[in-house]
Protein backbone atom coordinates (compact mmCIF):
# COMPACT_ATOMS: atom_id res chain seq x y z
CA UNK A 1 0.00 0.00 0.00
CA UNK A 2 2.81 2.36 0.94
CA UNK A 3 4.52 1.59 -2.36
CA UNK A 4 1.34 2.31 -4.33
CA UNK A 5 0.99 5.66 -2.61
CA UNK A 6 4.68 6.37 -3.31
CA UNK A 7 4.14 5.53 -6.98
CA UNK A 8 1.08 7.76 -7.36
CA UNK A 9 2.82 10.58 -5.59
CA UNK A 10 5.93 10.28 -7.79
CA UNK A 11 4.06 9.95 -11.07
CA UNK A 12 1.29 12.51 -10.66
CA UNK A 13 1.38 14.67 -7.56
CA UNK A 14 5.10 15.42 -7.51
CA UNK A 15 5.57 15.09 -11.24
CA UNK A 16 9.32 15.23 -12.04
CA UNK A 17 8.92 17.86 -14.72
CA UNK A 18 5.98 19.97 -13.70
CA UNK A 19 6.55 20.25 -10.00
CA UNK A 20 10.19 19.31 -9.43
CA UNK A 21 11.67 20.82 -12.60
CA UNK A 22 13.98 17.96 -13.44
CA UNK A 23 14.43 16.97 -17.08
CA UNK A 24 13.17 20.26 -18.51
CA UNK A 25 15.68 20.06 -21.39
CA UNK A 26 14.25 17.00 -23.15
CA UNK A 27 10.76 18.12 -22.14
CA UNK A 28 11.18 21.31 -24.18
CA UNK A 29 13.57 19.96 -26.80
CA UNK A 30 12.08 16.60 -27.81
CA UNK A 31 8.37 17.34 -27.57
CA UNK A 32 7.60 18.49 -31.11
CA UNK A 33 5.83 15.32 -32.22
CA UNK A 34 3.84 12.78 -30.24
CA UNK A 35 5.70 9.72 -31.50
CA UNK A 36 9.16 11.16 -30.77
CA UNK A 37 7.91 12.19 -27.34
CA UNK A 38 6.56 8.69 -26.74
CA UNK A 39 9.93 7.22 -27.77
CA UNK A 40 11.75 9.52 -25.38
CA UNK A 41 9.27 8.69 -22.63
CA UNK A 42 9.76 4.96 -23.18
CA UNK A 43 13.54 5.29 -23.13
CA UNK A 44 13.43 7.33 -19.92
CA UNK A 45 11.18 4.74 -18.22
CA UNK A 46 13.60 2.01 -19.23
CA UNK A 47 16.80 3.80 -18.16
CA UNK A 48 15.46 5.44 -15.02
CA UNK A 49 14.14 2.16 -13.60
CA UNK A 50 17.47 0.43 -14.20
CA UNK A 51 19.47 3.43 -12.98
CA UNK A 52 17.46 3.72 -9.76
CA UNK A 53 17.96 0.03 -9.09
CA UNK A 54 21.69 0.05 -9.77
CA UNK A 55 22.42 3.26 -7.86
CA UNK A 56 20.39 2.08 -4.86
CA UNK A 57 22.33 -1.20 -4.85
CA UNK A 58 25.68 0.55 -5.16
CA UNK A 59 24.82 3.03 -2.44
CA UNK A 60 23.64 0.40 0.02
CA UNK A 61 26.23 -2.30 -0.65
CA UNK A 62 29.33 -0.35 -1.67
CA UNK A 63 29.26 3.26 -0.49
CA UNK A 64 27.65 2.76 2.92
CA UNK A 65 29.91 -0.11 4.07
CA UNK A 66 32.98 1.87 2.95
CA UNK A 67 31.77 5.12 4.59
CA UNK A 68 31.97 6.90 1.25
CA UNK A 69 28.43 8.30 1.15
CA UNK A 70 29.75 11.76 0.35
CA UNK A 71 31.02 10.56 -3.02
CA UNK A 72 27.49 9.77 -4.20
CA UNK A 73 27.26 12.55 -6.80
CA UNK A 74 30.48 11.53 -8.58
CA UNK A 75 29.75 7.81 -8.39
CA UNK A 76 26.14 8.10 -9.53
CA UNK A 77 26.85 10.23 -12.60
CA UNK A 78 29.62 7.89 -13.75
CA UNK A 79 27.45 4.83 -13.12
CA UNK A 80 24.58 6.36 -15.06
CA UNK A 81 26.81 7.35 -17.99
CA UNK A 82 28.32 3.85 -18.15
CA UNK A 83 24.94 2.23 -17.68
CA UNK A 84 23.40 4.08 -20.59
CA UNK A 85 26.27 2.94 -22.81
CA UNK A 86 25.78 -0.66 -21.70
CA UNK A 87 22.03 -0.54 -22.19
CA UNK A 88 22.59 0.80 -25.68
CA UNK A 89 25.09 -1.92 -26.59
CA UNK A 90 22.94 -4.63 -25.02
CA UNK A 91 19.79 -3.55 -26.83
CA UNK A 92 21.61 -3.30 -30.14
CA UNK A 93 22.78 -6.91 -29.86
CA UNK A 94 19.96 -8.60 -27.98
CA UNK A 95 16.69 -6.85 -28.77
CA UNK A 96 17.16 -5.02 -32.07
CA UNK A 97 13.44 -4.23 -32.39
CA UNK A 98 13.44 -2.32 -29.08
CA UNK A 99 16.72 -0.66 -30.07
CA UNK A 100 15.05 0.51 -33.28
CA UNK A 101 12.42 2.41 -31.34
CA UNK A 102 14.44 3.63 -28.35
CA UNK A 103 18.04 3.67 -29.61
CA UNK A 104 18.32 7.27 -30.74
CA UNK A 105 17.01 8.58 -27.44
CA UNK A 106 19.39 6.69 -25.20
CA UNK A 107 22.45 8.95 -25.56
CA UNK A 108 20.25 11.93 -24.72
CA UNK A 109 19.38 10.49 -21.35
CA UNK A 110 22.76 10.58 -19.61
CA UNK A 111 22.56 14.28 -18.88
CA UNK A 112 18.83 14.22 -18.34
CA UNK A 113 19.02 15.58 -14.84
CA UNK A 114 15.91 13.65 -13.86
CA UNK A 115 17.85 10.38 -13.84
CA UNK A 116 20.60 11.66 -11.55
CA UNK A 117 18.08 13.73 -9.60
CA UNK A 118 15.86 10.78 -8.78
CA UNK A 119 18.85 8.61 -7.86
CA UNK A 120 20.07 11.28 -5.43
CA UNK A 121 16.58 11.91 -4.11
CA UNK A 122 16.12 8.21 -3.32
CA UNK A 123 19.22 8.39 -1.16
CA UNK A 124 18.27 11.71 0.42
CA UNK A 125 14.80 10.47 1.36
CA UNK A 126 16.31 7.28 2.77
CA UNK A 127 14.20 4.97 0.62
CA UNK A 128 14.76 1.23 0.74
CA UNK A 129 16.02 -0.53 -2.40
CA UNK A 130 12.55 -1.72 -3.42
CA UNK A 131 11.06 1.72 -2.78
CA UNK A 132 13.85 3.29 -4.85
CA UNK A 133 13.00 1.06 -7.80
CA UNK A 134 9.30 1.89 -7.52
CA UNK A 135 10.06 5.59 -7.16
CA UNK A 136 12.36 5.53 -10.21
CA UNK A 137 9.81 3.72 -12.36
CA UNK A 138 6.88 5.89 -11.26
CA UNK A 139 8.80 9.16 -11.70
CA UNK A 140 9.74 8.07 -15.21
CA UNK A 141 6.09 7.27 -15.95
CA UNK A 142 5.26 10.78 -14.76
CA UNK A 143 7.93 12.13 -17.13
CA UNK A 144 6.44 10.15 -20.03
CA UNK A 145 2.91 11.37 -19.26
CA UNK A 146 4.01 15.00 -19.15
CA UNK A 147 6.15 14.89 -22.31
CA UNK A 148 3.46 13.09 -24.33
CA UNK A 149 0.72 15.54 -23.28
CA UNK A 150 3.09 18.40 -24.11
CA UNK A 151 3.78 17.00 -27.58
CA UNK A 152 0.03 16.67 -28.19
CA UNK A 153 -0.48 20.29 -27.25
CA UNK A 154 2.43 21.44 -29.41
CA UNK A 155 1.05 19.62 -32.44
CA UNK A 156 -2.16 21.59 -32.01
CA UNK A 157 -0.29 24.88 -31.43
CA UNK A 158 1.27 24.50 -34.89
CA UNK A 159 -2.10 25.26 -36.45
CA UNK A 160 -2.88 28.26 -34.28
CA UNK A 161 -2.21 31.90 -34.87
CA UNK A 162 0.31 32.72 -32.15
CA UNK A 163 1.46 36.36 -31.75
CA UNK A 164 4.80 36.78 -33.43
CA UNK A 165 6.84 37.46 -30.30
CA UNK A 166 5.35 34.41 -28.57
CA UNK A 167 6.27 31.98 -31.36
CA UNK A 168 8.69 29.22 -30.42
CA UNK A 169 9.88 29.02 -26.84
CA UNK A 170 7.45 31.41 -25.08
CA UNK A 171 4.23 29.70 -26.14
CA UNK A 172 5.69 26.32 -25.25
CA UNK A 173 6.62 27.61 -21.79
CA UNK A 174 3.15 29.08 -21.28
CA UNK A 175 1.55 25.75 -22.23
CA UNK A 176 3.89 24.08 -19.75
CA UNK A 177 2.82 26.58 -17.10
CA UNK A 178 -0.86 25.83 -17.72
CA UNK A 179 -0.11 22.10 -17.56
CA UNK A 180 1.65 22.64 -14.25
CA UNK A 181 -1.44 24.42 -12.91
CA UNK A 182 -3.56 21.47 -14.03
CA UNK A 183 -1.20 19.04 -12.31
CA UNK A 184 -1.36 21.07 -9.11
CA UNK A 185 -5.01 20.02 -8.99
CA UNK A 186 -3.87 16.43 -8.54
CA UNK A 187 -2.33 17.21 -5.17
CA UNK A 188 -5.65 16.32 -3.54
CA UNK A 189 -5.14 12.68 -4.57
CA UNK A 190 -3.04 11.83 -1.55
CA UNK B 1 43.18 42.66 -21.77
CA UNK B 2 40.91 42.99 -24.78
CA UNK B 3 40.41 39.25 -24.78
CA UNK B 4 39.29 39.29 -21.16
CA UNK B 5 36.63 41.97 -21.59
CA UNK B 6 35.53 40.28 -24.81
CA UNK B 7 35.02 37.00 -22.91
CA UNK B 8 33.11 38.67 -20.10
CA UNK B 9 30.88 40.54 -22.52
CA UNK B 10 30.31 37.40 -24.54
CA UNK B 11 29.08 35.49 -21.50
CA UNK B 12 26.98 38.22 -19.96
CA UNK B 13 25.29 39.65 -23.04
CA UNK B 14 26.00 38.10 -26.42
CA UNK B 15 25.65 34.46 -25.47
CA UNK B 16 23.75 34.86 -22.20
CA UNK B 17 23.12 31.26 -21.16
CA UNK B 18 19.62 31.87 -19.81
CA UNK B 19 18.01 34.28 -22.25
CA UNK B 20 19.92 33.65 -25.48
CA UNK B 21 21.07 30.04 -25.36
CA UNK B 22 18.35 28.76 -23.03
CA UNK B 23 20.70 26.33 -21.32
CA UNK B 24 20.44 24.99 -17.80
CA UNK B 25 16.69 25.32 -17.71
CA UNK B 26 16.18 22.99 -14.74
CA UNK B 27 17.82 25.18 -12.08
CA UNK B 28 16.57 28.31 -13.85
CA UNK B 29 12.98 27.29 -13.30
CA UNK B 30 13.33 25.40 -10.05
CA UNK B 31 15.27 27.62 -7.66
CA UNK B 32 14.10 31.09 -8.70
CA UNK B 33 11.27 31.26 -6.18
CA UNK B 34 13.03 34.25 -4.64
CA UNK B 35 15.72 36.68 -5.73
CA UNK B 36 18.18 35.50 -3.11
CA UNK B 37 17.86 31.87 -4.19
CA UNK B 38 18.43 32.85 -7.82
CA UNK B 39 21.50 34.86 -6.86
CA UNK B 40 22.85 32.03 -4.68
CA UNK B 41 22.39 29.42 -7.38
CA UNK B 42 23.95 31.70 -9.99
CA UNK B 43 27.02 32.42 -7.88
CA UNK B 44 27.44 28.76 -6.91
CA UNK B 45 27.35 27.82 -10.58
CA UNK B 46 29.80 30.62 -11.41
CA UNK B 47 32.31 29.35 -8.87
CA UNK B 48 32.06 25.78 -10.14
CA UNK B 49 32.19 26.85 -13.78
CA UNK B 50 35.28 29.00 -13.21
CA UNK B 51 37.12 26.27 -11.31
CA UNK B 52 36.24 23.55 -13.78
CA UNK B 53 37.23 25.77 -16.73
CA UNK B 54 40.55 26.51 -15.01
CA UNK B 55 41.26 22.85 -14.33
CA UNK B 56 40.20 21.63 -17.76
CA UNK B 57 42.16 24.34 -19.57
CA UNK B 58 45.24 23.51 -17.49
CA UNK B 59 44.91 19.79 -18.21
CA UNK B 60 43.83 20.11 -21.83
CA UNK B 61 47.07 18.67 -23.26
CA UNK B 62 46.98 15.63 -21.00
CA UNK B 63 43.37 14.58 -21.34
CA UNK B 64 43.12 12.01 -24.16
CA UNK B 65 40.53 13.00 -26.72
CA UNK B 66 38.59 9.75 -26.52
CA UNK B 67 37.87 9.85 -22.82
CA UNK B 68 37.59 13.60 -22.47
CA UNK B 69 33.87 13.64 -21.66
CA UNK B 70 34.11 11.24 -18.68
CA UNK B 71 37.22 13.12 -17.55
CA UNK B 72 35.36 16.44 -17.65
CA UNK B 73 32.47 14.91 -15.73
CA UNK B 74 34.77 13.66 -12.98
CA UNK B 75 36.44 17.08 -12.69
CA UNK B 76 33.09 18.88 -12.59
CA UNK B 77 31.56 16.41 -10.13
CA UNK B 78 34.55 16.77 -7.78
CA UNK B 79 34.22 20.55 -7.73
CA UNK B 80 30.48 20.26 -7.20
CA UNK B 81 31.04 17.99 -4.20
CA UNK B 82 33.60 20.37 -2.74
CA UNK B 83 31.36 23.40 -3.18
CA UNK B 84 28.46 21.48 -1.68
CA UNK B 85 30.51 20.80 1.45
CA UNK B 86 31.57 24.44 1.64
CA UNK B 87 27.94 25.55 1.44
CA UNK B 88 26.87 23.00 4.05
CA UNK B 89 29.52 24.35 6.39
CA UNK B 90 29.28 28.10 5.84
CA UNK B 91 25.86 28.93 4.31
CA UNK B 92 23.56 26.12 5.51
CA UNK B 93 20.42 28.17 4.81
CA UNK B 94 21.28 28.50 1.11
CA UNK B 95 22.20 24.82 0.99
CA UNK B 96 18.81 23.94 2.44
CA UNK B 97 16.83 26.10 0.03
CA UNK B 98 18.71 24.96 -3.09
CA UNK B 99 18.66 21.36 -1.93
CA UNK B 100 18.94 18.75 -4.64
CA UNK B 101 19.86 21.30 -7.29
CA UNK B 102 23.39 21.73 -5.98
CA UNK B 103 24.49 18.17 -6.85
CA UNK B 104 22.50 18.52 -10.07
CA UNK B 105 24.89 21.27 -11.21
CA UNK B 106 26.96 18.30 -12.47
CA UNK B 107 24.51 17.77 -15.31
CA UNK B 108 24.03 21.47 -16.03
CA UNK B 109 24.53 21.84 -19.76
CA UNK B 110 26.32 25.16 -19.39
CA UNK B 111 29.30 23.71 -17.54
CA UNK B 112 29.95 20.71 -19.77
CA UNK B 113 29.16 22.88 -22.78
CA UNK B 114 31.80 25.49 -21.85
CA UNK B 115 34.34 22.79 -21.04
CA UNK B 116 33.84 21.21 -24.44
CA UNK B 117 33.42 24.36 -26.51
CA UNK B 118 35.99 26.65 -24.91
CA UNK B 119 38.13 25.46 -22.03
CA UNK B 120 39.39 22.32 -23.73
CA UNK B 121 40.78 24.36 -26.62
CA UNK B 122 42.04 27.58 -25.02
CA UNK B 123 44.71 28.68 -22.55
CA UNK B 124 44.01 29.03 -18.85
CA UNK B 125 43.44 32.77 -18.43
CA UNK B 126 40.85 33.30 -21.18
CA UNK B 127 39.11 30.11 -20.01
CA UNK B 128 38.83 31.42 -16.46
CA UNK B 129 37.30 34.66 -17.69
CA UNK B 130 35.03 32.74 -20.03
CA UNK B 131 33.79 30.86 -16.96
CA UNK B 132 33.32 34.05 -14.97
CA UNK B 133 31.48 35.74 -17.85
CA UNK B 134 29.16 32.83 -18.52
CA UNK B 135 28.56 32.36 -14.79
CA UNK B 136 27.70 36.02 -14.30
CA UNK B 137 25.38 35.88 -17.32
CA UNK B 138 23.63 32.92 -15.71
CA UNK B 139 23.52 34.72 -12.35
CA UNK B 140 21.94 37.79 -13.94
CA UNK B 141 19.35 35.62 -15.66
CA UNK B 142 18.42 33.75 -12.49
CA UNK B 143 18.35 36.87 -10.32
CA UNK B 144 16.11 38.69 -12.81
CA UNK B 145 13.62 35.83 -12.86
CA UNK B 146 13.89 35.53 -9.07
CA UNK B 147 13.17 39.23 -8.53
CA UNK B 148 10.14 39.18 -10.82
CA UNK B 149 8.70 36.06 -9.20
CA UNK B 150 9.34 37.29 -5.67
CA UNK B 151 7.77 40.70 -6.30
CA UNK B 152 4.69 39.24 -7.93
CA UNK B 153 4.35 36.18 -5.76
CA UNK B 154 5.35 37.31 -2.29
CA UNK B 155 5.29 41.10 -2.53
CA UNK B 156 8.86 41.39 -1.37
CA UNK B 157 12.30 41.83 -2.88
CA UNK B 158 15.42 40.07 -1.53
CA UNK B 159 13.25 39.25 1.48
CA UNK B 160 12.29 42.85 2.26
CA UNK B 161 8.55 43.29 2.27
CA UNK B 162 7.24 46.52 0.82
CA UNK B 163 4.71 46.80 3.59
CA UNK B 164 7.26 46.61 6.38
CA UNK B 165 9.35 49.31 4.77
CA UNK B 166 6.35 51.58 4.38
CA UNK B 167 5.71 51.09 8.06
CA UNK B 168 9.19 52.19 9.06
CA UNK B 169 9.49 55.08 6.65
CA UNK B 170 6.09 56.72 6.70
CA UNK B 171 4.83 56.07 10.20
CA UNK B 172 2.24 53.85 11.75
CA UNK B 173 -1.12 54.99 10.48
CA UNK B 174 -0.47 56.16 6.96
CA UNK B 175 0.62 52.78 5.60
CA UNK B 176 -2.52 51.09 6.85
CA UNK B 177 -4.53 53.35 4.59
CA UNK B 178 -2.12 52.85 1.71
CA UNK B 179 -2.27 49.09 2.14
CA UNK B 180 -6.04 49.15 2.36
CA UNK B 181 -6.21 51.25 -0.79
CA UNK B 182 -3.78 49.05 -2.72
CA UNK B 183 -5.52 45.88 -1.62
CA UNK B 184 -8.90 47.29 -2.56
CA UNK B 185 -7.47 48.04 -5.97
CA UNK B 186 -5.96 44.59 -6.06
CA UNK B 187 -2.53 46.08 -6.72
CA UNK B 188 -0.28 44.68 -4.02
CA UNK B 189 -2.06 41.46 -3.29
CA UNK B 190 0.70 38.87 -3.77
CA UNK B 191 -0.20 36.34 -6.46
CA UNK B 192 0.80 33.03 -4.90
CA UNK B 193 0.95 31.17 -8.19
CA UNK B 194 4.14 32.99 -9.16
CA UNK B 195 6.22 31.41 -6.43
CA UNK B 196 4.79 27.96 -7.07
CA UNK B 197 5.81 25.78 -10.00
CA UNK B 198 3.61 27.15 -12.83
CA UNK B 199 4.78 30.73 -12.23
CA UNK B 200 8.32 29.80 -13.26
CA UNK B 201 7.24 28.74 -16.74
CA UNK B 202 4.99 31.76 -17.22
CA UNK B 203 7.52 34.37 -16.07
CA UNK B 204 10.26 32.92 -18.29
CA UNK B 205 7.82 32.80 -21.22
CA UNK B 206 7.03 36.50 -20.86
CA UNK B 207 10.69 37.50 -20.50
CA UNK B 208 11.60 35.65 -23.68
CA UNK B 209 8.57 37.04 -25.49
CA UNK B 210 9.71 40.53 -24.46
CA UNK B 211 13.22 39.90 -25.83
CA UNK B 212 11.72 38.50 -29.03
CA UNK B 213 9.47 41.53 -29.35
CA UNK B 214 12.45 43.87 -29.13
CA UNK B 215 14.41 41.84 -31.65
CA UNK B 216 11.50 41.83 -34.08
CA UNK B 217 11.12 45.61 -33.76
CA UNK B 218 14.83 46.16 -34.31
CA UNK B 219 14.85 43.85 -37.30
CA UNK B 220 11.87 45.65 -38.84
CA UNK B 221 13.64 48.99 -38.51
CA UNK B 222 16.74 47.60 -40.17
CA UNK B 223 14.75 45.56 -42.66
CA UNK B 224 16.49 42.31 -41.69
CA UNK B 225 15.25 38.92 -40.55
CA UNK B 226 14.49 38.97 -36.80
CA UNK B 227 16.67 36.77 -34.61
CA UNK B 228 14.13 34.86 -32.53
CA UNK B 229 15.03 33.01 -29.39
CA UNK B 230 14.87 29.33 -30.19
CA UNK B 231 14.60 26.38 -27.87
CA UNK B 232 18.13 25.21 -27.30
CA UNK B 233 19.00 22.06 -29.09
CA UNK B 234 19.90 20.50 -25.78
CA UNK B 235 20.43 17.31 -27.61
CA UNK B 236 23.65 18.59 -29.13
CA UNK B 237 25.04 19.15 -25.67
CA UNK B 238 23.73 15.91 -24.25
CA UNK B 239 25.01 13.85 -27.09
CA UNK B 240 28.55 14.85 -26.28
CA UNK B 241 28.43 12.89 -23.09
CA UNK B 242 27.98 9.46 -24.56
CA UNK B 243 29.21 9.57 -28.07
CA UNK B 244 31.83 12.26 -28.00
CA UNK B 245 30.50 13.41 -31.33
CA UNK B 246 28.97 16.74 -32.10
CA UNK B 247 26.13 15.30 -34.15
CA UNK B 248 22.88 16.85 -33.13
CA UNK B 249 19.87 14.82 -32.20
CA UNK B 250 18.07 15.58 -35.45
CA UNK B 251 21.01 14.36 -37.54
CA UNK B 252 21.17 11.17 -35.55
CA UNK B 253 17.49 10.63 -36.00
CA UNK B 254 17.72 11.25 -39.74
CA UNK B 255 20.60 8.80 -39.98
CA UNK B 256 18.64 6.21 -38.10
CA UNK B 257 15.75 6.50 -40.49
Amino acid sequence: MKLILLAISAALVNNVILSQFMGICPFLGVSKKVNTAAGMGGAVIFVMTIASTVTALIYNFVLVPLDLEYLNTIVFILVIAALVQFVEMFLKKAIPSLYQSLGVYLPLITTNCAVLGIALKNVQDGLSILASVVNGFASAVGFAIAIIIMAGIREKIEHNDVPESFKGAPIVLISAGLMAIAFMGLSGLI
Amino acid sequence: MGKITERLQNGIIKENPTFVQMLGMCPTLAVTTSAINGLGMGLTTTVILTMSNLMIAALRRWIPDKVRIPAFIVIIASFVTMVQFALQAYIPSLNASLGLFIPLIVVNCIILGRAEAYASKNPVIPSVFDGIGMGLGFTIGLTTIGIIREVLGAGSIFGYTFMDNLNTYIGENAPAKVVQFLQDQGLFEPIGIFISAPGAFIVLAFIIAFINHRNIKKAKLQGTQPKLCKLADCASCQNLMCQGSKKSFEENKAEEE
